[in-house]
């Protein structure tokens, strides 16, 4: 079973929403798109449930033509980010609603949609009203409704963005188990996020989404490890990757007068000339023996400490471990791990990863 | 100093209060009054202050020649071209609202902006400019001082009302809500009748009080489009004025003019109560 996009193309005006987007999933895979914000990927989900008709381009499902099938007679489920449920009904009747639609017997219904709160640990709840629940709970019902369809094509679009924090965490383990287990071993899950954290968590395959097109496609490994553009690399890392633009001169990588060090050793296979240096921002660190920088801003988030420094005009962002107090204008010493360090062509492709990606 | 706020502030209220429910208080209490007790001078409270009697409203039932005024046909007149002419139009303009609110219609330079201002436009005219017309149609068609003749105005009248308050509401409906019942399995009609519109009740209702308010309340047009055959309650109400009615059948009448103004708004208060119109969707 398998759904098969191929040149998927939508217009508007003057803009690309897809822009020649072909892709091949098949079941029991999660496929992960990631994005920043109107890179497509709404429309691209919307798309395969049918809501939108690509302008050219096709989408095949086990092998039938699936753009002359009607929204409701796709065997799809969806999860908008936003809750949408229907307010008039009870948490039952919500849940209910799909199977009632396709004219399954009332004993069935009430054996599915039971064991669908139970899977999303709404036990209980299911006469209580959709206003009366919390943000969290209002899209579990949702994910409830989606999982009782046991569609062949799950959707879920920035399920968990309009979540707090915490909320956000304990959802995110709770659909990777429910993704884990029933839903995913017959369906296609595709999960759209803008969040390269929750993108890794999940795990499984991604795609990366840039201006519509599908710039990557790969595993969560993959990606990490090999992005194939300096746009992948700042979409699929949370904080974006640092880059920084520099030369490969006699064994060295110079990056200004005063910061040049030695060629890492998987960087031996390049030439000499221009190229813009990856380093992600654990790969950071301070040390007496860094190059000079100084402090422009602290974060501290959890119990790590971003910290962004600059010299001249080279600005990068460093993680830091625990929580560490700096003062706007502080002079730091920094370290770069060139172990981890990635090159990229001048027009932004990968030419060297640490993870032996290229050459 | 907040107190003193708090007491100038329900000293305001209860004034206000005073101020408006005063004409009804006076036309309730002379409705049970005889003219002896409507000519001693200002007086309040049945049984103290004067004898009550039912004279007023048992005038409401007999004929003029009975001694009575006879609004009780006029008055489902009105109720006949007020609920068939707003029920009409909110039918048609839930419709219509829901297609402007969520298809594109291009026609030439014409948007669903320009349709949506078209329906509202209806109301800019003064009534005056539309009487001619209505008059002349309505004649050649042989529906003047007929009910169905001004259930048909009334649905012209009354229909932008009903669409603008619905297209407002739609709009704030979460397209995503329609998109979800197809994807559970709707049809585009029973996404919009299973899921839209039962979610759509209150704007519903409030348009529909709108559409009740001005169909009801309405003279001009009851006045300028019937004769003798068919009498709308606004109309009778002032025909009465211009006769010699004694005070408590006026008042009377008056009173039953805005009683189902009142009914409706205590039931869809009720309504409103129980939490179904705000908050219905996230």
């Amino acid at each position: 079973m398998s759904l098969i996009a191929s040149n998927l193309s939508i217009k508007h005006e003057r803009n690309f929403h897809l822009n020649d987007v072909s892709f091949s999933m098949s079941k029991g895979e999660i496929y992960t798109i990631i994005g920043r914000t109107l890179a497509g990927k709404t429309t691209l989900l919307k798309t395969i449930a049918g809501l939108i008709s690509p302008d050219s381009g096709g989408l095949t499902f086990d092998g039938h033509d699936f753009g002359g099938i009607p929204v409701w007679k796709r065997e799809i489920a969806m999860v908008y980010q936003q809750f949408i449920n229907y307010p008039h009904l009870t948490v039952y009747q919500n849940v209910a609603f799909p199977l009632k639609q396709r004219g399954i017997q009332k004993t069935e219904i009430h054996r599915r949609v039971i064991a669908a709160l139970s899977q999303v640990g709404l036990e209980g709840f299911g006469d209580r009203k959709i206003q009366a629940l919390s943000g969290g709970q209002q899209q579990r019902v949702a994910l409830a409704r989606s999982l009782v369809k046991e569609a062949k094509i799950v959707l879920l679009d920035e399920p968990l963005v309009n979540l707090d924090y915490k909320l956000r965490e304990q959802l995110r383990e709770e659909f990777r188990g429910i993704f884990d287990t029933k839903a995913s071993e017959d369906s296609i899950l595709i999960y759209s996020s803008t969040d390269p954290v929750e993108a890794m968590q999940l795990g499984g395959q991604i795609l990366v989404m840039d201006e519509g097109r599908i710039i990557q496609q790969a595993s969560a490994k993959e990606i990490y490890e090999n992005p194939i553009s300096t746009k992948v690399s700042q979409i699929t890392n949370d904080p974006a990757m640092n880059l920084f633009d520099g030369r490969i001169e006699d064994g060295c990588i110079v990056l200004s007068p005063e910061i040049k060090f030695d060629l890492p050793s998987h960087f031996n296979g390049l030439p000499q000339g221009d190229f813009t240096f990856g380093l992600r921002a654990a790969a950071i660190s301070l040390d007496d023996n860094g190059f000079p920088f100084s402090v422009e801003l602290s974060e501290i988030s959890g119990s790590e400490t971003f910290l962004h420094v600059r010299h001249e005009g080279l600005k990068i962002v460093g993680l830091l471990n625990l929580v560490q107090n700096f003062s706007v204008g502080e002079k730091v010493s920094v370290r770069f791990d060139t172990k981890h360090l990635y090159a990229f062509a001048p027009d932004g492709r990968l030419k060297s990863s640490p993870y032996g990606g290229l050459q | 100093m907040s107190l003193f706020y708090s007491t100038l502030k329900y000293l305001a209220v209860t004034l206000w209060s005073m101020f408006v429910i005063a004409p009804f208080l006076w036309a309730l209490t002379t409705s049970f009054k005889d003219f002896q007790s409507v000519t001693s001078g200002a007086t309040y409270i049945p049984w103290v202050d004067f004898e009550p009697t039912l004279d007023g409203w048992r005038s409401l039932f007999k004929s003029p020649a009975q001694g009575g005024i006879a609004i009780v046909e006029p008055f489902f007149n009105s109720v006949i071209v007020t609920a068939a002419g707003s029920g009409i139009s909110i039918i048609l303009g839930t419709l219509a609202a829901y297609s402007l609110s969520r298809f594109t219609f291009r026609v030439g330079p014409i948007r669903n902006g320009d349709i949506t201002f078209f329906f509202i436009s209806q109301r800019i005219m003064p009534p005056v400019v539309l009487s001619i017309p209505f008059f002349i149609m309505l004649g050649k068609l042989g529906l003047l001082d007929t009910l169905f003749g001004l259930v048909l105005v009334y649905v012209v009248l009354l229909m932008p009302i009903a669409v603008w308050i619905m297209v407002d509401f739609f709009n704030k409906v979460p397209v995503e809500i329609d998109e979800t019942a197809l994807i559970d399995g709707c049809n585009p009609y029973q996404a919009f009748f299973k899921v839209v519109l039962p979610n759509s009740v209150p704007g519903i209702i409030v348009a529909g009080m709108f559409c009740m308010i001005f169909g009801w309340t309405d003279f001009f047009f009851a006045f300028i489009l019937t004769f003798t055959e068919v009498q709308l309650l606004p109309v009778a109400i002032v025909a009465l004025n211009s006769s010699i009615t004694p005070w408590w059948s006026l008042s009377a009448a008056a009173l039953v003019s805005v009683a189902p103004l009142v009914v409706v708004a205590f039931v869809v208060e009720r309504y409103l109560s129980k939490g179904n119109l705000s908050g219905a969707l996230k």
